[in-house]
C-alpha cells in the first residue's frame, strides 16, 4: 500500500524507522526518484542495492537507516565521485569523507549522489557534465547552485535530507531558490576531509533539509573535530536540537542596510521585510546595522577563491585518477587531459586564478583581495558587538530561467552577492523559506550569526518557520 | 592590466582553441575590470586574511598506517604497471 513515506521530514522519518525500520522509506524514496528524476535531473547516480545493508535495524541508531543523499563532490569509498566534471569520470575514491563516515555511524543510509555545477563552479547547476538540474517549482527555471541537485531533490521529496557544500553560497542560494532549509556551518565546524577541494579557506559541508529541526539533527551528526582536517575546530559540539525553543524574545537582530539595495526583486524585499516584522512581533529586537564593505565582497571572492581553485585543480593532470586524454608525451598528457576534461567555467576560473597568482600581479590582485577580506570580516565583528544575528535576503531574486545568465559570467557571479560575505568571514548562515513570488517561486530569508553560534541561528529560524509554516507548501511535481 | 591569455594558458597547462581563447579572454577581461573597484580602498595598513580561524600549526606523530591505498586506488588509475602509476616517458635517452 502506498504510504508516500518520501514526503516525511527527517524527524518524522527517523521516528517511523525507529518503529518499523527504514525499508518502506527507502522503497518510496527510490520510487519517487524513478518517477521524477527524468524531469528534475537531481540525481547523477542512485545505487539501489545499497539499502540492503544491515544497518537499518529499528531503534538501533539515531537515523535507523533513514536515507541521506550526497552532493557529487563528497567522496564515498568505492563509489564513483566526479564533481559533475568530465575530468573525474571513472574516479572511485579509496576512502570516504569524514561526514560520510559520521552519518553512517549515526545509522544513515548513504543513498544516491546529487547533481551540481562542475567542481561547484556556478550558481545555477547548468555547468554539470550530466546536464542541468531543474527547479521542481518550475522546470523552466534553475534550482540554483552549485548544490542544485541537493536542493531540488529535497524540495521534490526525492530525498529525506541531503548534504552539499558552500564556498560562496552554494548551499544557501539553491535552498532559497528551491524553498528548502540550507545551512552553511562555521568554517571549521564540519570536517572537510574527503570534500573535493575548491576554495580551501571558504569550503564548508552542510545540510539541505525540509525543516530547521532536520537541519539541527543533521548537524548533530556531522559536526565535530577531525584529526584528518587540519582546519577542524576542537570546540565541543552542543546538541543543536535543544535550541529549538520557539522563543526569540530579546534576541537582537540586525538588518544590514547594504543588503536592501536597488536591483533586488520587489517580492524578495517584501517577504524579507515581512519576516523582520514578524520576528519583531514575536519579541525580537530589530535594528538597522551597517556592513560598509559589502559591495566589495564579490570582487574579493572572485580573486581569492579562483586563486585557491586554480591551485587545487592543479592535481588533475591525468596521472593518478579520472581522465587521461593523451599518452603521447608528458606535456601532451597534461595539456590535452586538462583541455578536454574541464568545462568552460572551470577553465575560466583556473585561468583567472593562475593570472592573479602569477609573478607581477600577485600583490595587485590576490594580496589586495586578502586585505579587503579583512575589512569585510571587521564589518561583521563590529556588527556582532551590537546584535546577535543578521537578517537579509539569501539571493537578490527568485529562481531565474535556464540559460538566462549562462552567457554572462559576471551576472551569474552577482547572484551570490548576499551569500559570499559569510564565506569571506567564515561565519555560519542559514536560509529558510519566507514566501513565494507572484509567479509561485520560493523566496529565502538568510540569517547570519557569530562563529560557532549555529544554535542561535536554529533558534530564530525555527521560531520563524513554525510561525509561518511555508515548509508545508510543496511543488506540484 | 596586461592579461595575456596565451601566456596564462601555458602556465595553467591548458590548450585552448582560438575561439575558446577569445571567448574566455573576453569574460576574464570583464571580471578584471569589475574587481578594479577594490582600488578605491586604502589597504596600506590592513593585514591580509588568508584564513578565518585562529588556528596554530597542527601536528601529529609521523607514524605509518596501512590505508590500503594501492589496492583501492590503482585499479582505477588511467594507466598502471604493477604497483605504479604509469606515465609517458619523462626523460629522453642520451
Amino acid at each position: 500500500m502506498a504510504q508516500d513515506l518520501h514526503r516525511l521530514t527527517l524527524r518524522q522519518a527517523i521516528d517511523h524507522a525507529a518503529r518499523e525500520g527504514a525499508d518502506g522509506i527507502l522503497h518510496d524514496v527510490a520510487n519517487r526518484i524513478q518517477c521524477c528524476n527524468s524531469s528534475v535531473n537531481a540525481y547523477v547516480r542512485v545505487k539501489p542495492a545499497e539499502y540492503d545493508s544491515g544497518k537499518n535495524i529499528p531503534g538501533k541508531s539515531v537515523f535507523s537507516g533513514v536515507p541521506v543523499a550526497v552532493k557529487d563532490n563528497i567522496c564515498i569509498e568505492g563509489q564513483e565521485t566526479t564533481c559533475a566534471c568530465a575530468i573525474l569520470k571513472g574516479h572511485v575514491p579509496p576512502y570516504s569523507a569524514t561526514v560520510i563516515r559520521k552519518l553512517e555511524d549515526a545509522g544513515a543510509t548513504i543513498f544516491g549522489q546529487l547533481n551540481m555545477d562542475e567542481f561547484a563552479f556556478g550558481s545555477s547547476c547548468e555547468t554539470s557534465v550530466y546536464g542541468p538540474c531543474r527547479n521542481p517549482w518550475n522546470l523552466e527555471c534553475v534550482p540554483g547552485g552549485s548544490s542544485g541537485g541537493s536542493a531540488a531533490a529535497v524540495a521534490a521529496d526525492m530525498a529525506i535530507a541531503a548534504i552539499g557544500s558552500d564556498t560562496g553560497g552554494s548551499i544557501r542560494q539553491p535552498a532559497a531558490l528551491c524553498g528548502v532549509v540550507g545551512l552553511k556551518p562555521t568554517y571549521g565546524l564540519v570536517s572537510r576531509y574527503g570534500l573535493i577541494a575548491f576554495g580551501s579557506s571558504f569550503d564548508q559541508i552542510g545540510p539541505l533539509t525540509k525543516t530547521v529541526e532536520d537541519s539541527a539533527i543533521m548537524l548533530n551528526a556531522m559536526a565535530g573535530h577531525d584529526p584528518l582536517d587540519s582546519t577542524s575546530s576542537r570546540r565541543p559540539v552542543p546538541d543543536y536540537t535543544k535550541a529549538l525553543t520557539r522563543d526569540v524574545k530579546g534576541l537582537r537582530i540586525g538588518m544590514p542596510e547594504e543588503y536592501f539595495t536597488d536591483g533586488m526583486d520587489p517580492a524578495v524585499e517584501k517577504y524579507v521585510r515581512d519576516a523582520a516584522a514578524l520576528l519583531k512581533k514575536m519579541g525580537a529586537d530589530i535594528r538597522t546595522v551597517s556592513l560598509p564593505h559589502t559591495a566589495y565582497s564579490v570582487a574579493v571572492y572572485y580573486l581569492v577563491a579562483v586563486a585557491e581553485a586554480s591551485s587545487n585543480l592543479g592535481r588533475y593532470d591525468g596521472v593518478q585518477y579520472g581522465l587521461r586524454a593523451s599518452d603521447k608525451t608528458l606535456k601532451d598528457m597534461y595539456f590535452e587531459t586538462r583541455n578536454r576534461g574541464f568545462g568552460e567555467e572551470a577553465k575560466r576560473r583556473i585561468l583567472l586564478g593562475t593570472f592573479v597568482l602569477s609573478a607581477g600581479y600577485y600583490e595587485a590582485y590576490y594580496l589586495k583581495g586578502q586585505k579587503v577580506r579583512t575589512l569585510v570580516r571587521r564589518d561583521f565583528e563590529k556588527a556582532f558587538t551590537e546584535v546577535d544575528l543578521l537578517l537579509a535576503p539569501t539571493a537578490p531574486t527568485a529562481a531565474f530561467k535556464l540559460g538566462e545568465k549562462a552567457s554572462d559570467p559576471l551576472a551569474m557571479y552577482l547572484s551570490d552577492i548576499f551569500t559570499i560575505p559569510a564565506n569571506l568571514a567564515g561565519i555560519p548562515a542559514i536560509s529558510v523559506p519566507c514566501g513565494f513570488t507572484p509567479a509561485g517561486l520560493p523566496v529565502g530569508l538568510q540569517l547570519m550569526g557569530r562563529p560557532f553560534e549555529e544554535a542561535v541561528l536554529f533558534r530564530a529560524a525555527h521560531a520563524f518557520e513554525q510561525e509561518t509554516e511555508y515548509y508545508k507548501k510543496k511543488p506540484g511535481i | 592590466m596586461d592579461f595575456d591569455i596565451h601566456k596564462v594558458a601555458e602556465l595553467a597547462r591548458l590548450n585552448l582553441d582560438p575561439e575558446e581563447a577569445q571567448k574566455i579572454g573576453k569574460a576574464i577581461g570583464s571580471v578584471l575590470e569589475y574587481v578594479r573597484k577594490l582600488e578605491s580602498l586604502d589597504t596600506q595598513n590592513v593585514p591580509p586574511t588568508s584564513h578565518v580561524l585562529d588556528l596554530e600549526n597542527v601536528f601529529r606523530p609521523d607514524t605509518d598506517r596501512d590505508c590500503g591505498a594501492s589496492e583501492k586506488a590503482l585499479p582505477f588509475a588511467p594507466s598502471r604497471e604493477g604497483d605504479f602509476f604509469k606515465v609517458p616517458k619523462v626523460v629522453d635517452k642520451e
